[in-house]
Formats: structure tokens, sequence, C-alpha cells
């Protein structure tokens, strides 16, 4: 035996005996526990250690000394033994965690704007950036203002272009086209040069079917000023496609007739599917008509207000649904107005 | 239009390929659509030159063994003769005669030739194999159109024209590609192989050959003696020409002839009907074929025999009728000209012949008319009685009326080299009204002005004269410019230079021109305020989780009728009607976005538990100024059916949606508009559901109504029962009145914000709006602000009484609150509200 007073000799038990109760914890309430057996303010070595008292005087400062060292061995048993059995719970709880990920996610209720308004959006956008802001104007119009001003005299081979809607009150008709917003635009700016786009729905009196519809939306632009040529509309409408259709992509311009424009044209970009190689979207030809255009008809700047002899101007319009089909690949006309959800969910 | 480039080629010389010619010619404003081909490459059948020949048929002789089929000796220029079996009925006539100065000649093909196979309809192939037929060796063969590919006729084998050359490959013959044209009412001059030869000669720098008109046998008596013409309304038919070729004999026109009508999308008929119809199409000008002893015998009637038809041209009396040689008997309209004698009337004029002096088989004598007339009236005519013919079709776009007399000329020519007779020396020209020439003066400056380009003032002049424009130079850099006489496209003045600068730019290619920006100035800058706002409202509801719908602007009063339950009193307000609808569904513009959108939630129903839609767009009232035009007012509609989340694996909240949950869309919706405090109110109106529908008012004025639908409107939109369908509709003319230009933000509290929650007990019948208008007014400025989180109805405090309870926020801008001050306001708020609405602070 030791000759150590048997007051230290109960200390050493008590050690030993802690240590191996430290080695059975082996989860953080155990360990708890085992803090609070031991080293608590009621524990067994604190209650030891606070026996000092009883001992005799000499024994007091080995007794002392030994039971610090004690308490700080024990303390650090204690804290190794936390972070390895927090560590192994760590590890654990990761194993246990795992989750499906591929479980679906919880839906996000999403709200969309209709395909025309995201299209229209973007055409205005691209017109907006090249200084042409917004005209509106109405869907039921006179024959003077949706035809005669635009230089449709009543019975011109012209109005066969565009099969009408008329209504039981004479000379009223749903416009055909968002033209008449030109004279409207003109009249109440003129004398100021112009630079404004019309957007809106427009009429046509046509069977339903894939490829045509009785309303669908147009934006028509117009430029009036004093040096507006016919190669700026070539330039700012080769710009629009390149923005609207992807740059460089390719577009000509073949002669057209409309009867509010002269020179007229009709712009074509090549095919957004094929490149240009030909296939079913663009029957073969390589291009696809896009809108129509061409210097304002000196009978139609007159109407307007502005004396041709000193205004230029020119004028576009395109059809916004037919773009939106061009972009993504839609080949029925009947959806835009049908609001199925599952179309209008795709954009 | 469809223009045989074969027959194109008789006028102008083509250098470019069929696809090149067509490019150009689109890019020149005459598009072509579509090109076909017969016989050649590209065609379904190209026609082996090596192996299908014309045939000169020397003789037919009976088969030895069978009655139905003969045999044919054909010289096919091989230097030897060839005999083929054949069972063509048109060869039987020929049986054992001597034919051979008859120059019959027909396609062969020989063995290993290609052809579509004639007993067939689904347009197989096959390679001609010779085998025996009934006891003779047949190798080769005669072939029908059908076999060729050129029409469905297997009756017999095609017989050519006797001077088609023996042993040419028919692809020389026959073979060509067809452009099809689409015609702009601009380019109505091209309505014709000629007018397109003068488009092909001035893009490519050809020069036009016209048909020859000199030298016509003109060895007939006098036709003014015997026919009178004149008219009364010179500038509805400014020319009249007539041509008399009497001693006529009526028969089949010749192969290439009817074949040049066929591929122009015509039928043939018999050699007059098809000249007419041929110098239409070759000339433009539309012409017509009377039978002179048909005029004759009504002159015998109305001014006795030996004196003069007499011919007038005039607008239709009231109630005239004329049986037309469609068969079909019509009364015209006033408007519409005639040509008539004194008996009646005999045609309409450039629109229909009359079926009594029709040209039929036992015609001997004719009268052949091409006239000119007003484009405007004659359309307007052809809309009156629905009658689009060829002629129609020329006539209503506008032809000259120089090519009047060309039409003439080239039309006896031609009767008389197919039908023999003689023509009247004189041919009649009434010409009351001749059209002025156009002439333009055109600066070059002004040609530099509209396109932007100093063109050379030699390239301009050569455009033009390629044209057949005339051009004069009289001062330096002014081009006097005068039209052609078959144009009618080329305006005066301002509009005369526009027309000539598009025929500039169209000539010298609009691909040539350079892109550029515009150096002008920049106009004064817009925003425009209601479109802002609507696409606000637009980005606010899309946030909120809707999906924006866009419907049929056109609906009928019975669908919007609906909106009514039975017993509620109609919407009375006149609806803008369309007098010629494309269906019944689609006869008003919408008074309401509400019948459209329930239609939409209908339909999406029937696949989905959920639908949350919105439209924004106009409808269209009765004009508030009392205008012919109707008020086409923004209108908002939102719907909302159906559960409130999709059921997912994670579970969610399925519950049907209900009145709070669209108020709570529209209130999000005016809170991101900042308009000042909305209120509500309960509201009565027959499409929604009494007790269920609230009136939102901003600053006292009503913007709109929602809530939930009448069950008897739900009913009638085929609406499932047991779902709420809730609606709003929003005034956005209305509301935007009320949107402010901008708003400020309130800065962010300095100092702690205190949060008490009260229960009071109120009366059952207060709505809580009031009650949290009188905590709000009782709280003073150190309320900031008022939640409530809970609403409770039961035996703890009473039938006819529920609690409601908030959350209130106090604070102060300059200090932090003491327990003290927040209690005094509370109490504050509690007496308040005990004395005003009655209100009791729930223990």
């Amino acid at each position: 035996m030791s000759d150590s007073p048997e007051s230290i000799e109960i200390l050493d038990r008590l050690a030993a005996e802690a240590l191996a109760e430290l080695e059975k914890a082996s989860d953080s309430q155990a360990l708890e526990r085992w803090h609070t057996t031991y080293l608590g303010r009621k524990g067994k070595v604190t209650l030891s250690v606070r026996r000092v008292g009883e001992l005799p005087k000499e024994e007091r400062p080995v007794f002392g000394q030994r039971a610090n060292q004690l308490k700080q061995r024990l303390e650090a048993a204690y804290e190794e033994r936390v972070q390895l059995v927090k560590a192994q719970e760590i590890e654990k709880a990761l194993v246990e965690g795992a989750i499906d990920v591929t479980l679906p996610g919880r839906p996000v209720l999403r709200g969309r704007l209709h395909p025309s308004t995201q299209t229209l959006r973007r055409i205005l956008q691209i017109w907006a950036d090249m200084g042409f802001q917004v005209y509106r104007s109405r869907d039921v119009e006179t024959d003077e203002y949706n035809f005669q001003l635009l230089n449709f005299p009543p019975y011109h081979p012209a109005r066969e272009m565009q099969d009408t809607f008329y209504t039981t009150q004479p000379d009223v008709l749903l416009r055909t086209h968002t033209s008449p917003g030109q004279i409207h635009a003109m009249r109440e700016y003129c004398p100021q040069p112009i630079r404004v786009v019309l957007p809106g729905m427009c009429y046509r009196y046509e069977q339903i079917t894939a490829r045509s519809e009785i309303q669908f939306h147009q934006v028509e632009g117009l430029a009036v000023g004093y040096n507006i040529r016919f190669t700026d509309l070539k330039g700012t409408l080769t710009d629009f496609a390149q923005r609207m259709f992807g740059a460089g992509r390719k577009t000509r311009f073949r002669a057209s007739y409309f009867p509010f424009t002269e020179p007229s044209a009709e712009m074509d970009v090549e095919c957004i599917l094929c490149n240009g190689k030909g296939c079913r979207l663009c029957k073969y030809t390589g291009w696809l008509e896009i809108l129509g255009c061409g210097m304002v008809h000196p009978t139609v700047l007159q109407n307007g207000g502005y004396n041709p002899n000193r205004y230029s101007g020119y004028a576009f319009g395109m059809g916004v649904e037919r773009i939106a089909m061009l972009r993504y690949g839609i080949e029925d006309i009947r959806y835009f107005w049908s609001n199925d959800l599952r179309f209008l969910e795709q954009f | 239009m469809k223009v045989p480039i074969s027959w194109l080629k008789d006028y102008v010389d083509i250098l470019l390929s069929v696809t090149e010619l067509a490019e150009r010619l689109t890019l020149a404003g005459l598009e072509v659509s579509g090109i076909e081909y017969l016989g050649i490459e590209g065609a379904s059948l190209p026609w082996d030159r090596d192996r299908i020949v014309v045939a000169h048929i020397l003789a037919v002789r009976p088969h030895p063994n069978a009655d139905r089929l003969v045999l044919a000796d054909v010289d096919y220029g091989a230097g030897q003769v060839e005999t083929v079996v054949t069972g063509a009925p048109n060869l039987f006539p020929y049986l054992g005669k001597d034919i051979r100065h008859l120059n019959l000649k027909s396609p062969f093909a020989l063995e290993g030739a290609l052809l579509f196979d004639g007993h067939k309809d689904d347009g197989s192939k096959m390679v001609l194999r010779g085998r025996a037929v009934r006891g003779i060796m047949n190798r080769h063969m005669l072939c029908s159109e059908k076999e060729l590919g050129i029409s469905d006729d297997h009756t017999g084998i095609l017989i050519l024209d006797a001077d088609a050359p023996t042993g040419m490959p028919l692809a020389d013959v026959l073979g060509t590609a067809i452009l099809d044209i689409e015609l702009t009412p601009s380019m109505a001059r091209c309505a014709s192989i000629i007018g397109v030869a003068r488009e092909v000669a001035a893009l490519t720098g050809q020069r036009v050959r016209y048909p020859d008109y000199t030298n016509l046998p003109l060895e007939g008596p006098s036709l003014s003696e015997r026919v009178v013409i004149k008219t009364e309304n010179a500038p509805l038919n400014p020319r009249f020409c007539a041509a008399l070729i009497e001693g006529i004999q009526i028969g089949p026109s010749p192969y290439w002839m009817q074949l040049r009508l066929r591929l122009a999308g015509m039928r043939p008929i018999n050699n007059v009907v098809d000249v007419s119809n041929y110098v239409m199409l070759e000339v433009g000008q539309p012409n017509h074929a009377f039978d002179y002893d048909a005029l004759r015998a009504r002159a015998d009637r109305y001014a006795g025999s030996g004196q003069p038809i007499q011919i007038i041209t005039r607008l239709a009396r009231e109630g005239e009728r004329i049986q037309t040689l469609d068969g079909v008997e019509r009364v015209l309209q006033p408007f519409t000209m005639l040509v008539t004698d004194p008996a009646g009337p005999l045609s309409i004029g450039g629109i229909m012949g009359g079926a009594e002096s029709e040209v039929h088989a036992g015609t001997r004598n004719i009268l052949l008319e091409a006239a000119a007339w007003d484009f405007i009236n004659i359309r307007r005519s052809v809309q009156a009685y629905g009658l689009n013919s060829e002629a129609a079709y020329r006539f209503s776009r506008g032809v000259h009326p120089a090519q009047a007399w060309f039409g003439a000329l080239r039309a006896a020519q031609l009767i008389q080299r197919l039908a023999g007779g003689v023509i009247a020396r004189d041919i009649i020209d009434y010409y009351p009204a001749p059209p002025p020439a156009i002439t333009v003066d055109l600066p070059l400056a002004e040609v530099r002005r509209i396109l932007g380009v100093d063109l050379p003032p030699q390239e301009v002049r050569r455009i033009l004269e390629a044209l057949e424009f005339q051009v004069d130079e009289p001062e330096k850099d002014v081009l006097y410019v005068t039209a052609p006489d078959h144009r009618m496209d080329i305006g005066a003045d301002v509009v005369g230079r526009a027309d000539l600068i598009e025929e500039i730019a169209r000539v010298y290619g609009y691909d040539r021109f350079p892109n550029t920006q515009i150096e002008d100035v920049m106009p004064p800058q817009r925003d425009n305020l209601a479109l802002l706002h609507e696409e606000l409202i637009r980005d606010l509801l899309v946030e909120a989780g809707l999906q924006e719908v866009m419907t049929y602007r056109l609906t009928s009063p019975q669908r919007e009728a609906l909106l009514c339950p039975p017993g509620a009193t109609l919407d009375k307000r006149p609806y803008v009607t369309i007098a010629n609808p494309i269906n019944p569904e689609r006869t008003v513009m919408r008074h309401s976005l509400l019948a459209g959108i329930l239609d939409v939630l209908a339909q999406n129903l029937r696949q989905r538990e959920r639908v949350v839609v919105f439209e924004l767009g106009p409808v269209f009232l009765p004009s508030s100024e009392g205008s012919e035009l109707p008020d086409e007012v923004p209108a908002l509609c939102i719907v909302l059916a159906g559960q409130r989340e999709p059921v997912v694996w994670q579970g969610s909240d399925t519950r049907l949606m209900d009145f709070f949950d669209l108020k709570g869309i529209i209130e999000a919706l005016l809170e991101g508009l900042h308009v000042s405090r909305p209120t509500f109110q309960p509201a009565d109106n027959p499409t929604y559901y009494p007790g269920r529908t609230a009136n939102v008012l901003v600053d006292n004025e009503t913007v709109g109504v929602f809530g939930q639908l009448h069950p008897l409107v739900q009913e009638a939109f085929d609406l499932p029962r047991q779902v709420p369908v809730l609606a709003a509709e929003i005034d956005l003319r209305c509301l935007e009145t009320h949107i402010p230009s901008h708003f400020t933000v309130r800065p962010l509290p300095r100092f702690p914000v205190v949060r008490q929650d009260i229960a009071l007990v109120v009366d059952e019948n207060i709505p809580a709006q009031q009650v949290e208008a009188a905590i709000m007014q009782a709280g003073g400025r150190l309320l900031a602000g008022v939640r409530l989180f809970d609403v409770y109805r039961g035996a703890q405090i009473g039938s006819g009484k529920k609690s409601l309870a908030y959350t209130l926020t106090f604070s102060a801008e300059d200090r932090t609150l003491t327990d003290q001050e927040v209690a005094r306001v509370q109490a504050r708020i509690v007496r308040s509200l005990e004395s005003s609405l009655g209100a009791q602070l729930r223990g």
C-alpha cells in the first residue's frame, strides 16, 4: 500500500473511479450526468475536496494540491470526452439526417403575363430605346380614319386586302390595322416632328383557323420630320430585327404595296428555325415575312397636317402574335385567345 | 396570277434561271409565291429528253387479234418506223385511212421512260417495259395527258399541234415552269403576260417584243354602217372598241392555246371563247364576243330590218334585269354600267355577258367588244353581285383605256386566224373620254430627299425609260416624266413624284440602298401615363401570383346577359353591334370583361383544381358625350376559384378560396399603386352573392366591385356549384385618377417599438373596418400600426357578439416610450371604443 495518508488514497480511488465512469459515458446526457456526479456543486470530487478542512493541518497543503490536480485532470478528461462524443453525435446526426434531395420542392405559385403582353413589351422596349414612345388610339374607328385618310378611297381595290368588320352605325367599323393612329398622332402633334409606336388590337373579318384570327395585336411605328429618308427606314428596321431576332440575323427588303406608304416594302428576316436554309416554317424560301413598311405617302402626310414638300416620314407595322408564333414555335394562333393555362403557363 | 415562262418568252428574252427570275420579281414587288414545273426539272415527272419525244402517226391499222386495240405506225425522228399497240379511242376514226397529210403528232415514250401509271389514281409512276399485247410485241407507247402529268385525262392519247417537230424532246415543246405571282392592287398592270414581260424587261435590261397587230386582213364590209355605238356615261365607260368577224367556224382551239389557258388556270371552251380569254391573259384587256346574229335579230325588232344595230352603254334603270351567261337572273343596281340596245340589257359592262347574245356552237358572225370601264365603279358592282370573273378581276383593278384598242385588234386577229372568217374593214373606236397624259416634274433633289441617296441622273433616267416612261430634261436636274399608256397608277404633282420615286427605288433594288440612322431632330419626349399605370397593375398582379389572360373583345349580348340572374334588371345600354358578324358568338363589342373571363375559368376548371387569372383591357360603352363612337374604358377583371394551394407531398392549404383571398389581392394591388387608404362597403350587385360583395372606394369614389359570384350566375356559366367563384371588376379609368404621380417613404423608427395585444368584444353587426378606424383615431400619433389577428365567436362572449383581437404597435419619433405612456394610449383606445361602439375589453 502507499505510504500516502488515507485521505490522498481516497482521492486517488475517486479519481480512478471517475475516469472509469467517464469512459462509459457515450452521449451528451450521460456526460452531463457524469459532470454533475463528480464535478458538480454537490459532486463527489467537489465534496471530497471540500473536506480539506477536516484534515490535520499538515496534510492540508498536499491534499489541496492533489485535489486541484485531480480536478483539473478530470475537467480536462471531461472536455476531451465531450469533444469526442459531440463529434460522434454530429456524425451520427448527419448520417441519420440524409433526405431524398430528388423529392420536388414546394411549388411557388408564380403569376405570368400573357405571351402577347410579353412580346408586345419586348417590341415596345426596343423602340423606346430608339426614341419611339407609345401612342394609343381607339379600337372602334370611323371609315374616314381607318381607310379614307390613309389613302384608301371607297371601293378602292386596296380595301380588299383588309376584310373588315362593319358596325350597324354607318361608317363606323373595327379598325383593321393600327394605322388610323398615324392620323390621330399627326393631327395631335403637327407641326412637331414625331416618333411614336402605336400598339393595339386590330380586327379582320376572317374565318378563325390555325393561321388566322378575328383579332390580333399590331404595333405600328411612325417617324415624321424634316429629313426622314428611306435609308433611315432600312437602318432602323434592320437594327430592330437584329435585337428582336438575334444579332447577325440577315434581313431583306422587298417592294410591296400599302396605300398609305410609298415607296412601300416588306421586311423579311432570315428564317429563325433553319437559318435561311429552307424549311417548313419559311415555306422553303429561307425568309420569314416580319413587317410591312414604307415612306409615308404624301397624301397621308397632308391629311395629318404636314406639308409633304417639306416633311417626310416613314411608317411600319407588324403583327405581335405572328412574331410570338415565330419566336416560340407556336403553330396555332387560336392558342392566344383560348387561354388554356397549359399553354399560358409555358411562358 | 399564273405565268408560264414558255409563254412569257414570246415577249421577252429571259437570261436568268427560273429561281433567279422569281427572286428578282419578288424583290421588285411581284411576289412569286410558288413555282410549278411541267415536264422539266423540278416537275413531279421530268420528261426524259431521250425517251419522250414527238412522234408523227403515219398510219393506224387494225390489231389482228383484238377489236378494241389498234396498231399505230409512227415516225419519231429516228429514221425508222415503229409500231405500237394502243387502245386510244381517239385513234379509231383514223383506222385504215390515209392520214399522213394530217400531220397527226403525239408524245411518244420509248422503252425505259418513266411515266405516270395511267391506270392508277394515286400518282404512282412506272417505267415503260416492252411486253406482248394480244400476241404483238409492244415496246413503246403513245401517251395520254395523264401519263405525262399534264392532267387527269386518260380518255385518249394526247394529240399535239401539227407543227410540232417530229423527234423533238417533248420537254422542249411543252415543258415549262409556271410562276404564281401575287399581284398587289398597285400592280394591276401586270395582270397579263405582257404586263409581266414589261417588268421582266425593265428589271433585266431587255426589250419587250409586242405582238404584231399590223397588216390585219380587214376585208369585210363596213361595220360602222351596221352598228352604231354610244355611251350615256363617258366617265364610267371612256372607250368602246368593236370589231366584226363574219363567217367563222366554232371549233376547238389548237393544243398550244388550250395548254396555255390551262396552265394559266382557265378552262378551254372553243376557239372564240379561248381567244377572248387568251387575249385577256396576254394583253390584259378583257373583251367580249357577242353573237352578231342575236344582236341583229333584236335590231330587226326594235329598228326594223336594214336599220343599224344600236349599242348604248348606260347605268341600269330601276328594276332592270338580265340573265347572265352563268344562267342566273340578276336584278341590276342603279350604279351598274350596262351594255344595252334599245330592247334592253345585253351584258353587265366589263363583268359578265348576257345569255341571249352568248356565242354558241352554231355562231357564224361575231361582234367583238373591247371597252374601258371605271375601275371603282366596276368593283362596286362586282361586290354587289358577288361576281368575280377574270374580266371583273382586271377591270376592278384598273385597265388603261389605251389597251382596249390593242385588245380589239389582237382578238380579231386571233379569231380570224383560228376560226376563219373575214374581219370587217373598219374597227370601231368610240373614245369619248380619253384620259389626259400624265406628266410629272421630278427634281433629282426630291429623289435624294426621300430615298437618302444620290442616284446618278443617268441611272434614274435609264430606269424610268426601261419602264417605258418618256423622260425629258428641259432644265438641269429636273426630269419631266410622262407615263406610258398602260399605267393608271401615276398621280400628279407630289403624289406623282412619290409614285416615280417608288418605281426608281424598286427597280434599282431596295437591297442596294445603305442602312442609315435618323439624323433628324428628336421630337419632344412624352410619357404615356395611362400605359405606365396599366403595366404597373399587370406587374403587381403577376407578383401576387395571378396569370394574365386575353379574351375576345367581341362577344354576344346573350352571353353577357348571363351575368344577370333571372329577375334582375338587365344591362340595357346599347352595344356597338357588328353588321357582318363572323359567327353568332361574336356580334357586339363587350360591355364587361367578366363574361369572357368566366368562360376561361370554366374551361380551365375542367382540368385543374385552382385558377387565378386576370384580364386588363377595354370595354366599349356608349359615348358619354353623344359621339357615334363608343367610350373605350380600360377595365380590370380578376377571377379566382378552387383550392388555395395545390396538393403537394409536403402538405398544403387545400381549402377553397373565399372572399378574403380576393380582397387580399385587391388590397395588395391598391397598396402597390400607393392610392390613399381604400375603403370597402357592402354592395348590392345582381351578378354577385348578396352579403358577400363589396364596393371598393378610393377617396369616397367607387372604383370597383368584387365578391363571390351569385350561385345562379355561376350555374349559368357552367361553373361547378360547390366551388365559390370570386370575381372583381375595377374601372381603371376611375382608379387611375387616384394613382399618385409619386409617393414618399416613412423613415424607419429610431426608437424601440412596443407591441400590445388587445381583444375587443363588439356587436356582430359592427364592421371590422369601423372598429379599426376607431382604434386608429383614438390611438393618435403614438399608435403606429393595427393588425387584426383573430376573430372569435362563442358562448364565452355571448350570442350576437364577436371578439376582435388586434396587435397594436406603438412608437414615437423622438423617444423610447415608457410603459405608462403605452398604457395610457391603450386605455384611451378602450375608453373611446366603449363609448363610440359599445366595445368591451375582453378579459
